[in-house]
């Protein structure tokens, strides 16, 4: 303990050194039958990562996009440099220093990773015709400085998630703004991309820059944040310093009750196998991928990011058909070659990008909810049996705790992890013998973590047969019977619940 | 997130009205104006005048149910521009079928007097393959839907002229003309509205077409046939277009190559007007069947005040610009929120 005079030089050293670059108090923003933010307050401190942390539709991105000028106040002020502001568009905000990298990933597939960099800001020669050279070359320089390994000129199309995470990132940094916004920009990345990331982090905050970091996972705030806030439905609960409190402080500010576990796993009994595949490839991507799929079993997939786990799921799906090999269900052998036949044999699969290939944006959160249980069953004549439906999608709401003023909220006003939670339960509602999950808490929060761990388990523990692909290695080996690790579109071995650790994944995932 | 009382009620809450709220106000404003125009420059009511309002609604009963087919082709994210084409092309064929054995120069003399369900099922019919044609051309071949319908158009005229070398086709059985007759298009306008106003609201037909238009990939991930479901869409737009085709054959009782020019542009206005979004994934019935009504007054009104009737036309291109433009302005609005 220190004296309380060292402390006070210590606060008065401190203070000196913290400068408030961004200032925000009294906000309020409401939509349409919510109240997002009400009173809230938030400062930000140069060289410093702040992290915000609260449940799933809590306020953070809604408040980062008042500060990024895509959202107005209804009230308070913002203060930049002590100067009171308000932006107008992202532009306005971009110009004043502030960028920000969205929680849900807005590439351009199409264009070029360079052209998606630059976009409006590229390099033109004398007759105002873009300069595509230096366009390249300065992506590439960008990049070098980021250690970034991606071709400047591929197509955005070509990335996986977590490469375009990396080119959103990369964007952003080349704004040079003062103040920079991550909202949950490790939800789709592995734990070697993430220490990638936090070494930019590390550079970006020695030369001065104050970021905004929102995450839903607990080691990261220690590891990267020098101080915190959080949010409780739409309230401000309080800001600390990161070193001052301990993980379940954070949790009890952040629901305002005590959470279990994370990992409460019920042993399920493992029955006969229900999948068997055999040497599955698919051309150029992975190859030769061979195991079975037992009921009651789950199997966790890891790997690092691009070594084909996400594909695999996708061939057993059908979405890409496998160039050769043999899926067996149930003993016997089915050509897998679209969504619609895999589903026909009971199989269901969440998919990793929520956006590109989840939700319906336009349509309510019960439409998204139903769509995929009606292909076979639901309706009579083509005539959709919306009582008996409806009811399961309120229970799944009330389940899954579901947080939207009500089922015909369009599923875009949602938050990102209740929209997570929405498709979820979309595949619960076909009532799967097969469930594939492609990173299935991805932006959700602790509580409702453990609530899904729940849920899978006593699917489980129901016969339901589960594939899990997760990039956090804890909830990997917390969840899976076994444990399947991928490098390069190879399988490199499959680990027995009892012999996994991370360390032995980690050696097999890097080889 | 807080509900923001839980004891008042929810209607309370809520300033977010039902879409039909807005294009309703449109449609008592565009009556409203041209009922006072009407008394300056006219001295007299435009609306109270039930015969000129029958005649009205009349007029645009070919337009609305090509309407209806359209937006749902709209709301998967697509367009058809063929429809007024096929419309020529289905009367021409149909009414071949439809003659009278009396009327000395029909097309096929030996197969006249036949009982009307022949020329309706043909007519049906040839809409149904042209529309199929159009659905497999996009779905299979991926050229855009505006292109694909584009050929369409031009084929189907084509056909169309090529029939008879350009000749009308006249003198249809009397059972064939009542369905043109008296307020029978009507009844079938709405009928046809009705039908698909509760079908994509409750069938997996309606909610796979809402998912295709909203995100198609998703919708695949989801297990919908992408593929067929578009040719079903289109082919039932098709299938809609030949029954315009009959009606306005029966109701003229002659059918000619030049039948239905532009129609397809009156149908794409009448349902962006009522309130379709041209990005896919979202419309409704009602509102098509509300533009479409709204298409009529203007064009009912215009004759009314003798508006010339090249300025009819450069006003309805504008106001099919503005609608587009709405729809663009409202997405906007929606990605800033609030
Ligand atoms: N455009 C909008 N229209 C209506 N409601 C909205 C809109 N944007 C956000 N909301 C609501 O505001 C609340 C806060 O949402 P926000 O996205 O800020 O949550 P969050 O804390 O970022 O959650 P998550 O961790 O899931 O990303 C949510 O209940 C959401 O439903
Ligand atoms: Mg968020």
């Amino acid at each position: 303990m220190l004296s309380s005079k060292t402390s006070k030089a210590v606060k008065a050293y401190k203070e000196n050194l913290t400068e408030t670059v961004l200032e925000i108090t009294g906000i309020r923003k409401e939509f349409p039958g919510v109240v997002a933010l009400d009173d809230v307050q938030f400062r930000l401190q140069k060289g410093t990562v702040h992290a915000l942390m609260g449940e799933n539709g809590a306020g953070k991105s809604t408040l980062m996009k008042i500060i990024a000028g895509i959202y107005t106040p209804d009230k308070g002020t913002i203060r930049l440099r002590g100067d009171e502001i308000r932006f107008l568009s992202p532009l306005d905000a971009l110009e004043h220093g502030i960028a920000m990298i969205h929680q849900e990933l807005a590439l351009m597939p199409f264009m070029t990773v360079a052209e998606n960099i630059w976009i409006r800001r590229e390099p033109q020669n004398a007759l105002g015709i873009i300069d595509h050279k230096k366009m390249a070359a300065q992506t590439q320089e960008l990049f070098d400085r980021l250690r970034i390994l991606i071709d400047p000129l591929t197509e955005v199309r070509f990335l996986t998630v977590a490469q375009r995470q990396m080119v959103e990132i990369a964007k952003a940094v080349s704004y040079e703004s003062d103040v920079l916004i991550m909202d949950e920009p490790t939800s789709a990345l592995t734990e070697t991309e993430v220490e990638h990331l936090f070494e930019i982090i590390r550079e970006l905050k020695a030369h001065g820059i104050g970021i905004v970091y929102i995450t839903h996972k607990m080691n990261e705030l220690f590891e990267i944040a020098d101080e915190f806030s959080v949010f409780r439905d739409g309230t401000y609960v309080g800001t600390h310093a990161s070193s001052e409190v301990s993980r379940d402080d954070i949790i009890r500010m952040m629901v305002g009750r005590e959470v279990t576990d994370m990992f409460p796993k019920i042993e399920a009994n493992i029955g006969a196998p229900i999948m068997e595949v055999e040497g599955l490839t698919l051309d150029g991507v992975f190859k030769d991928i061979s195991f079975q799929l037992r009921e009651g079993e789950i199997i966790g997939m890891a790997g690092l990011v691009g070594s084909g786990r996400s594909n695999v799921a996708e061939t057993l799906f059908g979405v890409t058909p496998a160039t050769s090999g043999k899926i067996k269900i149930s003993d016997q052998e089915i050509v897998i070659d679209s969504p619609g036949k895999a589903m026909a044999q009971g199989m269901a699969f969440l998919t990793e990008d929520r956006k590109e290939t989840g939700c319906f944006l336009p349509l309510s959160v019960r439409e998204n909810m139903q769509i995929a249980a009606l292909k076979e069953s639901y309706s009579r004549y083509g005539i959709v049996d919306q009582q008996s439906i409806n009811k399961l999608c309120v229970e799944m709401e009330t389940a899954l705790r579901i947080k939207t003023p009500d089922l015909d909220e369009r599923i875009e006003n949602l938050s990102g992890g209740n929209q997570q939670k929405a498709l979820i339960a979309r595949w619960l509602l076909t009532k799967p013998r097969i469930l594939i999950l492609d990173e299935p808490t991805r932006g959700i929060d602790v509580g409702a973590k453990a609530e899904i761990h729940r849920l899978v388990s006593q699917l489980a523990s129901e016969g339901v047969a589960i594939i899990m692909i997760s990039s956090e290695l804890p909830e990997v080996l917390g969840m899976s019977d076994r444990i399947m690790v991928m490098h390069e579109g190879h399988m490199t071995g499959i680990l027995d619940r009892k012999d996994a650790n991370q360390v032995k994944i980690m050696e097999l995932a890097a080889r | 997130m807080t509900p923001l009382d839980k004891t008042k009620p929810a209607a309370n809450q809520r300033p977010k009205l039902p879409q039909e709220l807005n294009i309703l106000s449109v449609l008592i404003g565009v009556a409203i104006i041209f009922e006072i125009l009407g008394w300056v420059i006219k001295g007299q009511s435009f609306l109270i005048n039930p015969q000129r309002l029958t005649i009205m609604i009349l007029q645009v009963s070919v337009i609305g149910i090509i309407a209806v087919g359209v937006t749902q082709v709209i709301i998967t994210g697509g367009i058809d521009l063929s429809s007024g084409s096929v419309v020529a092309m289905t009367a021409m064929i149909a009414m071949s079928f439809a003659q009278v054995g009396t009327y000395a120069r029909a097309v096929y003399p030996e197969l006249t007097d036949l009982p009307v369900i022949v020329p309706v099922a043909v007519g049906l019919g040839v809409g149904l393959f042209a529309g199929m044609i159009n659905g497999f051309l996009i779905a299979k071949t991926g050229i855009p839907p505006f292109i694909a319908t584009l050929g369409m158009m031009v084929t189907a005229r084509g056909i169309a002229k090529w029939y008879t070398e350009g000749q009308p086709v006249s003198f249809p059985s009397d059972d064939f003309a009542a369905i043109g007759d008296g307020v029978w298009p009507v009844v079938i306008f709405l009928g046809v509205a009705l039908i698909f106003h509760f079908g994509l609201k409750y069938t997996r037909y309606g909610k796979f077409t809402y998912a295709i238009g909203a995100n198609p990939q998703a919708a695949r991930v989801s297990g919908i046939n992408v593929q067929s479901h578009i040719i079903k869409v289109y082919a039932v737009a098709g299938l809609l277009a030949g029954l315009a085709g009959l009606v306005t054959a029966a109701r003229a009782e002659t059918a000619q190559a030049g039948m239905g020019m532009m129609y397809e542009l009156d149908a794409i206005a009448a349902a962006v007007i009522g309130g379709t979004s041209l990005a896919g994934g979202r419309g409704r019935i009602f509102g098509t069947v509300i533009g479409t009504i709204i298409l009529g007054l203007m064009m009912s009104g215009f004759t009314f005040l003798r508006v010339d009737a090249y300025y009819q036309e450069i006003v309805k291109g504008g106001i099919i610009v503005a609608a587009v433009v709405t729809d663009v302005y409202r997405q906007k609005k929606r990605a800033k929120a609030s």
